[in-house]
């Protein structure tokens, strides 16, 4: 493969004056391959939508530059904007346009027409097709989000980009739409794609963990769950607010959180689980569950972010 | 050019979908027309008027009772001398003054032309206007009754001088103002509320990371108003025609051609206000406060230029409508051609051209 | 407000107090709300206990906004009755806002407003005691830590942070009841837990509390979850009870197994 499907090197953006400056992206730099699914993972805040509209050649970074295909977003712009198709974190089609309209107009955009692309986009546009009359403003919030796929994608571009496209959606349209997009891949799209939810970073190639406008962790999910360097206790009891306590509170934990039905307390390789249940016991907890579990992504994540968090001196 | 379509044809469904506004936009030439049509016909009733009688003839004081007899008028001052008049306005209480000549049973007798002055307070020129009409139709019908005989009647000329607003403009001259007010409204307001719009909803954005042309984008906002415009500035000519019998003396070609040139400098100044402002709000205020604000006030829609302060008068320079409204003027009431109005019209076409320069300039291509 | 409004109003309150007493902070009786022929809920009833955490779920266009427009006393039911702290929501909809905590994602505090100005604008709007508001104020920014943060405006907070001010601040009054609307949508993990443990703390002090939320491990720590399909309410019971109902995992498994019975898909 000749070159990357996008390139970002030492990205910095910087909104605002003297006190009340704030780095929204801070020297990031990342590399997509080409028909690669990368998943930016981070909550609110941390600097996704800034990072998406660098890379989308929509704002020009301070610092850093950027390529997509090969096209740099500040001189080859026009270039850039027939390639790709954009998703933006906001609902951004018109609200009094209905489904079929909202395409329509799409497609003249980029030149084409809906029934040239039909085959292309029929995977998503088929759950579309009973409503093509409606008004979007009338749609459901998954409904919403599979127009807007469908819109970003009617030019069949080369990259994609989604900005949080399962935000405040239910998880049953959610898990539809990650469906959705693991069709594309068998056509060799590329896409990167944001999301708070933790969970749906099984599904991407390679997740880059982002906070406070920095990457803090980029790899396989795979291999980001192996590098976890605690051993990953499910702990569950009849009490659990108190037995979240009571686990803080046990000498060896490096820390604990809430999972479900469970809580997760991280503990240094190689602890015995028996110790824990005799403290628990001791405690006056009644039926006692604990099993070794392999550390999830929102285990990383928060694991990652305590560090982050240490090393800044916080 | 096929994507110049597609965005003009979103826009008629935006405007047309959005009944309420589509509604007003329709409705408000018709209720201006009529709200300053009706302003301008309000009767006038027991108007105290002054009269300076020099003939003291039999004739004369005919006259004055004629005057006094009717329901519009109240002689409620007796003068000397003309040279009183400035005092008698002054106060306030009276609006016209009526001179009668020494000459004036005289040369009735003789069947000779008589003139009589009416001076009148110009400082509503609308007012003055109705006043002094009113008493002309009132001199001329005496003028019939005292020889009746005479086919056509020797009529008096009444030689009417208006106090502090000497080139007192025709009372239609409301139809050019009101036509450079609504079409200022939806041109301008509409417009840059529009373009503002679809950055405020995010729109935008999806259009900026598509390979559209701003150009194309600007441009096609503009259309739907256009032609909402033409429709509005149809109806305000009709119904001033057929409601107000408002005479169009001019080419009427001609008036419809610098309707246009200023529908379309309206339609820059709105792109224009919408590349500098970042909120609908903000256009708004622009639009209404700085622009519709001053229209009224100053662009001579109301209160004539020529009375107004320096300051006043040299900001009433930058009004597009001020522009428009001085050549409808010319153009409807005084029946002048082109020769007489290029200068305003190459101003207007200036005034689209920087717009549209510095708006062409100023649209960006990405969010910051 | 004349002698006998206010012992109206007291009568009121006494009988909603006797109400709460009973064990029941909501009771909802075949509740429907129809928009013209569209039904959006469509005869709803449950109860909610004193001191619960009650998980409402759904799909996007379940009809769970209009739900909780209706117990909140926004939106007058088509048919149907029920009673919230104590007040029927049909005809006291003024005493049940007084008796109400209400957040929500979309909407929670005043961006323009420092910290301290939008906790004296809520205890303001809610009624509570003049003298009371100062220690409240301190002992909520001390609870939380915010201490240093009381003279920033809200805008520059982080979003977690603005959501744990937010629920602090709808609970500021001591109702009886709070309604969270998807409170933790896009905050972060560790942000969503301390959350979590705000509300675990409430409900200590007495408070229950409603919520909903599409993080489905979120809806394993509620005591009680209902699944809204199609504006009618197709389970209710406990997490527990749930997962082995149908035999699964997770919460997450749970949500798609019913989910997938909806035939509507729009608001």
């Amino acid at each position: 493969m000749a070159s990357s499907a996008v390139i970002a090197s030492h990205l910095s953006k910087r909104f605002g004056h003297g006190a009340h400056q704030i780095t929204a992206v801070d020297d990031i730099s990342l590399r997509v391959e080409k028909g690669e699914m990368f998943g930016i993972i981070g909550p609110d805040g941390a600097g996704k939508t800034t990072l998406f509209r660098l890379l989308t050649s929509l704002m020009l970074p301070d610092e850093g530059q950027v390529r997509i295909e090969g096209f740099n977003t500040l001189k080859q712009y026009k270039e850039i904007r027939r390639i790709i198709g954009y998703m933006p974190g906001r609902f951004s089609l018109y609200q009094d346009l209905s489904v079929e309209e909202n395409l329509n107009f799409f497609a003249t955009l980029f030149g084409t027409h809906i029934r040239a692309n039909y085959d292309f986009i029929y995977p998503i546009y088929r759950y579309l097709e009973p409503f093509k009359k409606r008004k979007a403003g009338n749609l459901s919030g998954g409904m919403k989000q599979k127009l807007a796929l469908c819109c970003a994608l009617i030019h069949n571009p080369k990259v994609l980009f989604l900005d949080e496209p399962t935000t405040g959606v239910d998880p049953v349209s959610r898990k539809e739409f990650w469906e959705m997009l693991g069709l594309l891949q068998q056509k060799d799209i590329t896409v990167v794609a944001s999301t708070p939810y933790m969970s749906e970073a099984m599904r991407c190639h390679r997740i880059g963990f982002i906070q406070n406008g920095k990457i803090i962790g980029c790899n396989t999910p795979q291999n980001i769950r192996e590098a976890f360097p605690w051993l990953v206790l499910s702990v569950r009891s009849t009490e659990m607010f108190r037995l979240l306590q009571d686990l803080r509170a046990y000498p060896d934990c490096r820390a604990c959180h809430s999972f479900g039905a469970y809580q997760h307390i991280y503990l240094p390789k190689g602890s015995d689980p028996e110790d824990l249940h005799r403290y628990l016991t001791r405690k006056r907890h009644n039926d006692i569950r604990i099993k070794e579990t392999d550390a999830t992504i929102e285990d990383c994540f928060m694991d990652l972010m305590a560090k982050k968090g240490e090393s800044d001196g916080h | 050019m096929k994507q110049f379509l597609a965005f003009v044809e979103k826009e008629f469904y935006h405007i047309f979908r959005d009944k309420a506004t589509m509604l007003i936009i329709l409705l408000m030439p018709i209720v201006q027309v009529l709200i300053f049509g009706f302003a301008i016909t309000t009767d006038i009733r027991d108007t105290e008027v002054a009269v300076c009688d020099l003939s003291q003839s039999m004739e004369s004081r005919e006259l004055i009772e004629k005057i006094q007899a009717g329901e519009y008028f109240n002689v409620s001052e007796r003068l000397l001398s003309p040279q009183e008049a400035d005092n008698v306005f002054r106060k306030g209480k009276v609006k016209s003054l009526i001179v009668i000549p020494e000459d004036f049973s005289n040369r009735i007798a003789l069947n000779e032309n008589t003139a009589i002055q009416i001076i009148t307070d110009g400082s509503n020129p609308n007012e003055a206007n109705i006043i002094t009409g009113y008493l002309q139709t009132i001199t001329a019908q005496f003028a019939a009754e005292q020889h009746p005989a005479m086919q056509p009647p020797i009529s008096f000329s009444a030689e009417t001088r208006m106090l502090y607003n000497p080139l007192l403009k025709s009372a239609f001259t409301f139809v050019p103002g009101v036509i450079g007010l609504v079409l200022m409204l939806i041109c301008t307001l509409m417009t840059s509320v529009s373009i503002v719009r679809e950055r405020e909803h995010g729109t935008m954005e999806a259009l900026l990371v598509a390979p559209s042309k701003p150009l194309y984008l600007i441009f096609a906002k503009t259309v739907p108003y256009f032609v909402i415009s033409l429709f509005n500035l149809a109806v305000i000519i009709l119904l001033s025609i057929f409601a107000f019998d408002v005479p169009i003396r001019g080419s009427f070609m001609l008036f419809i051609g610098t309707s246009i040139t200023y529908i379309f400098t309206s339609l820059c100044l709105g792109i224009f206000i919408s590349t500098v402002s970042k909120t609908q709000q903000i256009a708004m205020i622009i639009s209404l406060m700085g622009l519709m604000l001053p229209t009224v006030l100053l662009s001579g829609l109301m209160f004539p230029i020529e009375s107004m302060p320096v300051v006043l008068q040299g900001i009433s320079y930058l009004l597009p409508a001020r522009w428009f409204i001085d050549m409808g003027r010319i153009i409807m009431i005084k029946g002048l051609g082109f020769h007489y109005i290029w200068i305003q019209w190459a101003v207007l076409t200036g005034m689209a051209g920087i717009f549209l320069a510095l708006s062409v300039r100023g649209f960006k291509v990405r969010l910051d | 407000m004349g002698i006998k409004s206010i012992k109206q109003r007291l009568l009121r309150e006494r009988k909603a107090i006797q109400a709460v007493n009973d064990g029941y902070v909501i009771q909802v009786n075949d509740l429907t709300k129809k928009f013209g022929d569209f039904t959006a809920v469509d005869h709803i009833s449950f109860e909610v206990r004193k001191g619960e955490i009650f998980g409402f779920l759904g799909a996007n266009g379940a009809g769970k906004t209009t739900a909780i427009r209706m117990l909140c006393g926004l939106h007058r039911p088509t048919s149907g009755s029920g009673m919230v702290a104590g007040f029927n929501i049909c005809n006291q909809q003024e005493d049940i806002k007084r008796n109400i905590g209400y957040m929500s994602q979309k909407f929670s505090l005043y961006n323009d407003l420092r910290v301290w100005e939008n906790i004296r604008l809520f205890a303001g709007i809610y009624g509570v005691n003049e003298n009371l508001i100062a220690p409240k104020t301190d002992a909520l920014l001390s609870r939380l830590g915010f201490m240093s943060e009381r003279n920033t405006m809200v805008r520059e907070l982080p979003l977690g942070w603005k959501q744990k001010l937010a629920f602090s601040v709808a609970i500021l009054h001591d109702p009886r009841i709070v309604f969270l609307d998807e409170p933790t949508g896009g905050v972060d993990p560790l942000t969503r837990r301390q959350f979590w443990e705000l509300i675990y703390e409430a409900v200590s002090r007495g408070i229950t509390v409603f919520v909903t939320t599409h993080y489905m491990d979120e809806a394993e720590y509620c005591n009680r979850v209902s699944m809204m399909v199609d504006g009618r309410i197709e389970m209710l019971d406990t997490p527990r009870n749930l997962r082995s109902h149908f035999g699964v995992e997770s919460m997450e498994e749970v949500f798609t197994r019913i989910a997938r019975k909806a035939t509507r898909n729009d608001d």
